[in-house]
């Protein structure tokens, strides 16, 4: 019951952030460029309901339009390491204990020792700053998470009899792999996807902050932050909702991400 | 134990190695010239055929390879363009507050995490466990760089208790520079202990559950005392490999910390070296972060096979 419960919090939580963003395409309470100086740096009200920046920029527009950047660099980085990932996992375990997986397995460690700030510092560092560089950056250190997933949860699948059954059958490793293998870790797969989802906010966040994401005049939540540092002293709801938005977001995720491994894992069903 | 050592040192040289080609790719050979790169598009050819010779570039791309990592081997990072200094110098100067800092923030991580998660286990589904268990639900969803801000507006500004940013070197005493590193200590550990107190609480309940637990409870321990003497001793295998994959993410997250409270370490140095095109410094900075990760990562499958001989076998 108590798991239910994180499902439909975080689902909640979740589901709203991207409803913003998406309403954010047809309407905003102002448009989220428009500047107006005569009301700048004004806190939290019945007109600006979250204030304004310091051009009199509406906060809370701005915040919508932001999620559209913080949503799209998460998700097309978690399907950067869905599909460099997964087949990769499910290679490794059709050749468990071979060279092949001892190759993907080092290389997943290697990959780790390169944190997304840092590959996004390489990248920046020949190409500039730029929001696909995040996506970049984020989605190559996805790859190695899902291939791990993936062959873990593949490996033990190849010990059961149906697996076998179909080998003697004589179907192909790579036929096993797709019609076998991959629909029974698919549950992994969507869990460790919330995971990764949230995780890919926080860090697009981290990097847009320090300037290595979505660049001026494309709102985001990380810029929103590192532009608010000089004035949060006087202005401090600038610093503020931004912040909550992000925590509010992952947390979502994460408990969306707590509640679907639950209700999908039969095993985990027991009282607490 | 012999044969376990010498596989890990082999793979660790391996990645080593690796690394170090794909980051001197990235770096000297996908930008075309670095030395048209650094100079930008209004540089004469005279100054950027003299960048090109003092910086080596005449040379085939292996012999440059070989000469960057035989520098280094010797403690040579290259000179910095803009700086016109030795790379090492400027590098071992912000080691000073990058190394601190990391460590500082893994006690701290460590200190809350442990007790935290240890006291959520012993409690498991009661009122203290679901309080923990919240808080760090909260914990994990918070950005280190915001809690880093908000902790400079009300710890700093507001209550004037530790100083908003900046670092007033070693030469001011070890007390400054405590209460410079405190704030930013904080928020990089903070995220990270929420992590290690989840780990710590599920490893623990899952030692808890084992059958030796169980004897020792039959031979006259109480549940306390099994779980220190027991219980904890045996969980802590997982949580020092987490312990190991947070040394590269404080690390890692130390590079944002800085930016907050204008800290001048090794994550300054690199934005600097990107803004100003400095690519030697990048391309030797992010290898050391590198190979600190690797070779941490390597300390703890050791330390692991120290402490449990089930793992000194090859998986």
């Amino acid at each position: 019951m108590r798991h239910r419960g994180s499902l439909i919090l975080g689902a909640v939580l979740a589901g709203s952030f991207l409803a913003l963003a998406l309403i954010s395409f047809v309407w905003t309470p102002y448009p989220y460029a428009a500047m107006d100086i005569a009301a700048r740096l004004k806190p939290p009200g019945p007109v600006h309901w979250l204030g304004t920046d310091q051009f009199g920029r509406d906060v809370a527009a701005q915040l919508m339009v932001g999620a559209r950047t913080s949503i799209m660099v998460a998700i097309v980085a978690v399907a950067i390491g869905i599909a460099g990932g997964v087949p990769l996992g499910l290679w490794a375990a059709a050749n468990r204990g071979r060279w092949v997986d001892e190759i993907i397995q080092r290389g997943s460690d290697l990959v780790f020792a390169f944190p997304a700030i840092v590959t996004a510092i390489l990248i920046t560092s020949v190409f500039g700053p730029s929001a696909l560089n995040a996506i970049l950056a984020i989605g190559i250190f996805n790859i190695p998470v899902f291939a791990r997933v993936t062959r873990a949860g593949a490996i033990s699948l190849w010990t059961l009899d149906y697996i076998r059954a179909a080998q003697v059958a004589g179907k192909r490793p790579l036929r096993i792999s797709v019609e076998h293998v991959l629909p029974n870790v698919a549950n992994l797969l969507i869990v460790q996807g919330t995971i990764q989802f949230s995780l890919g906010i926080l860090a697009e966040a981290g990097l847009s902050y320090v300037g290595l994401g979505a660049q001026p005049p494309t709102p985001s939540w990380g810029r929103m932050l590192a532009d608010s540092q000089t004035m949060f002293a006087f202005a401090p709801h600038l610093a503020i909702f931004p912040g909550l938005v992000i925590v509010l977001t992952v947390l979502g995720l994460n408990l969306l991400g707590d509640g679907l491994r639950d209700l999908l894992d039969p095993r985990l069903r027991r009282p607490a | 134990m012999l044969g376990f050592l010498l596989s890990r040192l082999g793979s660790l040289m391996l990645s080593l190695i690796v690394a170090s080609v794909v980051i001197f790719a990235v770096v000297q050979v996908i930008p075309g010239d670095p030395a048209t790169f650094m100079m930008g598009l209004n540089a004469t050819p005279e100054s950027v055929a003299h960048l090109r010779e003092a910086l080596g570039l005449n040379g085939p791309l292996p012999l440059r390879y070989l000469h960057w990592v035989a520098g280094m081997l010797h403690g040579d990072l290259g000179m910095s363009y803009t700086y016109r200094v030795p790379v090492a110098g400027l590098v071992a100067e912000r080691l000073q507050v990058s190394v601190p800092l990391t460590i500082y923030a893994l006690l701290l991580s460590t200190l809350l995490a442990l007790p935290a998660g240890i006291f959520a286990a012993a409690r498991r589904g009661r009122a203290g466990d679901l309080a923990v268990m919240g808080v760090t639900q909260f914990g994990i969803a918070v950005p280190n760089f915001w809690f880093a801000m908000l902790l400079v507006l009300f710890v700093a500004l507001r209550l004037h208790w530790l100083p908003a940013g900046g670092f007033a070197g070693w030469q001011a005493g070890p007390w400054a520079v405590f209460k410079s590193l405190t704030l930013p200590a904080i928020s990089l550990a903070l995220p990270q202990a929420a992590i290690l107190a989840r780990v710590m609480r599920s490893a623990l309940i899952e030692t808890l559950g084992q059958d030796f637990i169980r004897t020792a409870r039959a031979k006259g321990l109480s549940r306390g005392q099994a779980t220190r003497r027991h219980g904890v001793r045996n969980a802590l295998i997982p949580v020092l490999t987490i312990l190991g994959l947070q040394f590269s993410f404080l690390l890692a997250g130390g590079i944002i910390i800085e930016n907050v409270f204008y800290l001048p370490g090794l994550g300054r140095l690199i934005f600097q070296g990107i803004t100003q095109r400095d690519l030697i410094v990048v391309q030797s900075v992010v290898m050391l972060l590198v190979a600190a990760v690797i070779v941490v990562n390597f300390a703890v499958e050791v330390a692991y096979a120290l402490i449990d001989p089930r793992l000194r076998r090859p998986a």
